[in-house]
């Protein structure tokens, strides 16, 4: 079975964008994603809420998956800079369980001229998708909110670009 | 302008789509306004689904604002320094 990559080539710089950290299995994968990420050497910016960043960097005080250059900024002066055309990332990859997370995938999809894939996780994963099939976004999904496997394997998917 | 939050704001409603939002717009301001998501309101760039819809009445300006952990509310705040900017620089739908 051949399938399209949403990533088919190795981007220099990745945008990770949390939503509110009320599921638990964002974090994980959060940190997981940002790991992975800087073993492929690529740049990796994190943005989230003030508790969604407390989560991700008390959780990797030292910085070792977390470390990249773009570092772990607040969501707001993401989304700022990126209007204001002083920030961008080759592919975003925004956390989405709720609602809210739709409505700043489809901002990401206004503001950034690489690509967009929305990780999709929690108890409402039918809804979210239907969502961003409406916006025309690429997404990967696995519903739960406790057990972080399912969402690390669609990780894996698609951060397995060719070399 | 300092942050939304700090504003002298009336929540219309909350947990409201950008449809919905786009609908109460539309019947209930005397002047419509569409803008890209990042657009900056009251300092901060505007997250949405598009169409992004803002009214004006006067001098009070009424528009959706998204939070990650509560949903999109539907505000009206007054400000004329805003409202003239956004006259300038959005694209108008209905006046």
């Amino acid at each position: 079975m051949s399938e399209t990559k949403l990533i088919p080539t190795k981007p220099d710089t990745a945008l990770i964008l949390l939503g509110c950290p009320q599921v638990p299995i964002q974090t994980s994968a959060a940190l997981y994603l940002s790991g992975i990420l800087n073993k492929k050497d690529v740049d990796v910016t994190i943005g989230g809420t003030k508790a969604a960043r407390s989560l991700i960097q008390i959780a990797d005080i030292d910085g070792i998956y977390t470390g990249g250059p773009g570092g772990i900024q607040d969501l707001d002066a993401v989304i700022d800079k990126m209007a204001d055309g002083t920030f961008d990332a080759d592919v975003s990859f925004v956390f989405v369980h709720n609602e809210a997370g739709v409505a700043y995938t489809a901002t990401l999809q206004a503001l950034s001229s690489g690509t967009i894939i929305a990780v999709v996780f929690g108890g409402e994963t039918e809804a979210r998708m239907n969502e961003l099939t409406e916006i025309g976004c690429p997404a990967v999904t696995a519903k739960g909110s406790h057990n972080p496997l399912p969402l690390k394997r669609k990780i894996d998917e698609v951060v397995s670009w060719d070399a | 302008m300092g942050c939304i939050e700090k504003l002298n704001y009336e929540v219309i409603d909350k947990h409201v789509s950008f449809k919905e939002a786009a609908t109460f717009i539309d019947k209930n301001c005397a002047e419509v306004y569409e803008v890209k998501p990042g657009f900056k309101i009251f300092d901060k760039g505007m997250i949405g689904i598009p169409p992004v819809r803002i009214g004006l009445d006067g001098d009070v300006v009424t528009f959706p604002f998204t939070k990650p952990c509560y949903g999109t509310f539907l505000l009206r705040v007054s400000d004329a320094v805003e409202a003239d900017m956004i006259r300038r620089k959005a694209k108008n739908i209905r006046h």
